[in-house]
């Protein structure tokens, strides 16, 4: 089952990882762990959150020391003290968050830390530029980070490791921020490296990605290596039923459950960057009707955020109408459209769904400070919250050992269920769900879906943004794209492919009869 | 257990550290740390020390209130400084020039005392939410200029009169005091005592209780999340202002109520800046907070015993540093140290809840 550890006779592996295993206190995190990553190939890693993937990479990275078992490089053993350790050994990380200083240039941003290599003039400069052609990094290195997109920046990232001396590169999720057509950039570009001799570890739970770019596949659950495939002959469900072990649910929504009655009206919504120079919202119109979810999809930075944040009343529109169940909620506060009716599970929940240090039951009265079951009157009724909290942690399938742990101990999945059932109890009439099942487990993701499903066949209109396409096309009724602030198109879910939406995303113009272009009265241009 | 040990711990070992500082600190400049320490303890059963100790626990409670209210949403209220002392003459002004019933007049001293407190916080706090400004600069500012205000408002030629070679307010009628508890020679306590008491269960009740106890402490974890959750966080700031310079006009009452009935030039300052300190080493917490001043106010109090063992007096002022430095050091190792064993503990019990899933 766990992939072979038998070394080439002539070429020893890039990186031989063999009876990995790494406790904390109480749990197993890596158990007896077998990879082998073949020098020149990418090497996907797949699992879901929570397998240890991260704790496995953080050991071959140099971040934490594995309790057994032995690392090899280049048929070398080493052990590794600091991230520095493995920089020096060839071993380079792209974090999945991007970790640059957005007020420096690419070139120091690529220098900083590493000025002893090859100073911070001239020297520098040259070899940024000579190993920018291998990233497909096209920007002078004097331009300053806040200019670059998503994808430069991720080349950015990968640039500083190659600065640094990296011919093993670690990919964590580095898809999750960028659009099928940057994807493919993204592969073509690792593609281009493999063939200098990079090689490459791509962690990832997007199974078609994994089939698409990688030479040979690592599945890891529950902390041990299950089994290695070849991703020419195993299909992505194939794939998906070794990460959980069981069948696996599918975002399709079945029947239609779409009403005639109007939810939420969205009016000529318009939003200005703070200093007033240009529109972030640009007359977005929008109508969500009992039963319905409308998904939005665009590539991040497009208005989503500020759309979601303006219905929420944290951010005040410019103009336009904002109407729920035929009452002007534009001119309300947060609190009050909240009473109202809609429930948000926003897309950030560290920072702005959940009190982490805080219990779970605390966190059941954030947004709900003013209603039953969590308060009556100026008192807050704790009684009534933790009895509600134990009611969302059986419902939900929240795995916790008790209401009383801080939001932090949970993980990712079970914090997100938890603001789910949150926002899902007090009978809204409007659920907000941004990036819903964003960095949460299959089985989490299962439920969600579940739950949003359910919850609309009892008459709940939802708005659904996210960058999980599959997502958004399984769970819409209808679809509308995004564009520099304005919606600019409206797909059939029913028909569309995720690819017609990442054109449309980008701008590209339809492709596809199933994305109709929203016909825009250009009205005043010159 | 563990929630208590990680209450108790940090300053505990904090005031442990900083025993074993000033110790090095006394070892160096020649004397015996042990007789200085022990000066100080029996100091406290000495004339009215003890009963100072409590008066001054008193004075420093409510202070320490009041910046705390502040620390629970993040907000630095440097001001308590200024704001307790533009209380503090406005309230003897007051005072001093109304006549009514025992009781009524000094309810009204307390309420004078309360709503000028607020009004000088006031302005920090409407500079913050219309144009932004940062609320540590501008209260330190307000404090300039609250010395500069009180001062003014006792010249003769304004509300004050000169008393031997002091400057002072009209003094309060006996109408407008409030008691105390006599003890002989040992001194008499406040009456006031008793609200700084009152105050605290009330600002227990507040944080624990209440929903605007809870927005601003929401607002405190985190900003965005309250926010979202549909915390005003513009209000809050206003409101939780105003409150913290309410408790801090109370401040200065316990003395100009129960002993000096007059603002003088004796004024006793520096005390909004000691409430900094105590609510921090209380983390916010009003049992904390009483702790805290307790223990400043006994350094304070049988610090004086130093001199009459050849100590510098000043070991003290060492030794509150000292305590605070550590107190802050220590909650964070403490804390992080919890989240980590907690995060333990739940995946402890969930790796035999998953193992059976």
């Amino acid at each position: 089952m766990s992939s072979s550890t038998s070394v080439g006779t002539d070429e020893h592996p890039a990186v031989v990882l063999t009876g990995i295993t790494k406790r904390f206190p109480g749990v197993v995190a890596n158990s007896d762990v077998h990879l082998t990553v073949r020098r020149g190939e990418v090497h996907a890693l797949c699992g879901e959150n929570g397998a240890g993937k991260s704790t496995l990479m953080k050991i071959l990275y140099g971040m934490q020391p594995p309790d057994e078992g032995t690392i090899e490089v280049n048929g070398e053993q080493v052990r590794f003290r600091t991230p520095s350790d493995a920089i020096k050994a060839g071993i380079g990380m792209v974090h999945q968050h991007f970790m640059l200083a957005d007020n420096l240039t690419v070139q120091e941003n690529v220098v900083l830390g590493a000025e002893a290599m090859h100073g911070i003039g001239k020297k520098a400069r040259a070899r940024i530029i000579e190993l920018s052609g291998k990233t497909g990094l096209n920007v002078d290195p004097g331009v300053l980070v806040e200019q670059l997109g998503v994808a430069d920046r991720q080349r950015v990232e990968i640039l500083k490791v190659l600065y640094r001396g990296a011919k093993v590169i670690i990919l964590d999720e580095p898809t999750a921020v960028l659009v099928p057509q940057e994807v493919n950039e993204l592969f073509d570009t690792v593609r281009g490296m493999q063939e200098q001799g990079y090689t490459f570890l791509f962690i990832s739970h997007k199974l078609d990605e994994v089939r698409a770019i990688a030479d040979s596949v690592t599945v890891i659950r529950r902390g041990t290596t299950v089994g290695s495939a070849d991703p020419k002959t195993v299909s992505s469900r194939q794939l998906a039923e070794m990460m959980v072990g069981s069948e696996l649910p599918s975002p399709e929504t079945r029947e239609s459950t779409v009403t005639d009655t109007v939810v939420l009206d969205v009016k000529g919504l318009k939003l200005m960057t703070p200093d007033g120079s240009r529109p972030i919202l640009d007359d977005v119109d929008m109508v969500v009707r009992s039963g319905e979810v409308v998904g939005i999809a665009g590539v991040e930075g497009n208005g989503q955020t500020e759309l979601v944040e303006t219905i929420m009343g944290m951010r005040k529109a410019g103009s336009g109408t904002i109407t729920l169940q035929d009452r002007d909620v534009t001119k309300l506060g947060t609190l009050a459209r909240r009473e109202a009716g809609i429930g948000y599970v926003p897309e950030d929940r560290h920072r702005h769904g959940l009190l982490l240090t805080q219990p779970l039951w605390y966190n059941r009265i954030l947004g709900y400070q003013t209603r039953k079951p969590t308060a009556r009157g100026v008192w807050l009724d704790t009684d009534g919250a933790k009895k509600d909290t134990e009611r969302i942690v059986a419902d939900f399938d929240v795995r916790t050992p008790g209401i009383d742990v801080p939001a932090a101990a949970l993980s990712g999945g079970n914090q997100q269920k938890l603001v789910v059932g949150r926002e899902l109890s007090g009978d809204p009439v409007l659920l907000i769900a941004s990036h819903p099942t964003r960095g949460v487990d299959v089985g989490a993701q299962a439920l969600i879906w579940d739950e949003i499903k359910r919850a609309r066949a009892a008459g709940l209109a939802v708005l659904l943004i996210s960058a999980d396409l599959d997502e958004l096309i399984g769970l819409s009724d209808t679809i509308k794209v995004m564009l520099r602030g304005r919606l600019v198109a409206d797909a059939d879910p029913n028909t569309v492919t995720p690819e017609d939406l990442g054109s449309a995303m980008t701008g590209a113009g339809s492709t596809s009869a199933a994305v109709q272009e929203t016909s825009v009265v250009e009205e005043g241009e010159h | 257990m563990g929630h208590l040990r990680g209450k108790l711990l940090p300053p505990a070992l904090a005031i442990v550290f900083s025993l074993l500082l000033c110790g090095v600190a006394l070892v160096i400049s020649g004397a015996n740390p042990l007789s200085a320490f022990g000066a100080m303890v029996t100091q406290v059963g000495k004339g009215t020390t003890f009963i100072d100790i409590v008066n001054s626990t008193g004075i420093y409670y409510i202070a320490a209130l009041a910046v705390a209210i502040g620390f629970q949403m993040n907000l630095f209220n440097i001001g308590v400084e200024g704001q307790y002392r533009v209380a503090a003459v406005v309230a003897a002004v007051v005072g001093g020039s109304i006549v009514l019933p025992t009781g009524i007049h000094t309810l009204v001293i307390i309420i004078v005392a309360a709503l000028a407190g607020a009004a000088w916080a006031a302005i920090p706090a409407i500079l913050k939410v219309t144009r932004g400004v940062n609320e540590v600069i501008s209260t330190i500012m307000m404090n300039g200029l609250a010395i500069g205000l009180s001062a003014y408002l006792i010249r003769r030629d304004v509300f004050g009169e000169l008393r031997g070679n002091n400057i002072r307010t009209a003094e309060i009628p006996e109408s407008g005091w409030m008691p105390g508890i006599s003890f002989g020679g040992g001194g008499t306590m406040f009456g006031f005592i008793f609200v700084a008491v009152a105050l605290g269960i009330g600002y227990w009740v507040m944080m624990n209780k209440t929903r605007f106890g809870f927005e601003l402490r929401a607002s405190g974890e985190s900003s965005t999340a309250a926010s979202a959750g549909g915390v005003n966080a513009k209000k809050m700031v206003l409101v939780s202002m105003l409150l913290s310079g309410a408790i801090a006009g109370l401040i200065s009452l316990p003395e100009l109520l129960g002993r000096d009935h007059t603002f003088s030039l004796n004024f006793t300052a520096g005390i909004g800046f000691s409430g900094i300190a105590i609510a921090l080493l209380g983390r916010n917490h009003p049992g904390g907070i009483a702790f805290g001043a307790l223990l400043w106010a006994f350094l304070d109090k049988s610090g004086l015993a130093l001199d009459n063992v050849g100590v510098p007096r000043e070991i003290v002022t060492i030794m509150q540093g000292s305590i605070v430095l550590s107190v802050v050091v220590a909650y964070e190792v403490v804390r992080r140290f919890e989240l980590a064993s907690e995060q333990r503990r739940v995946g402890r019990e969930l790796g035999t809840v998953g193992g059976a899933a």
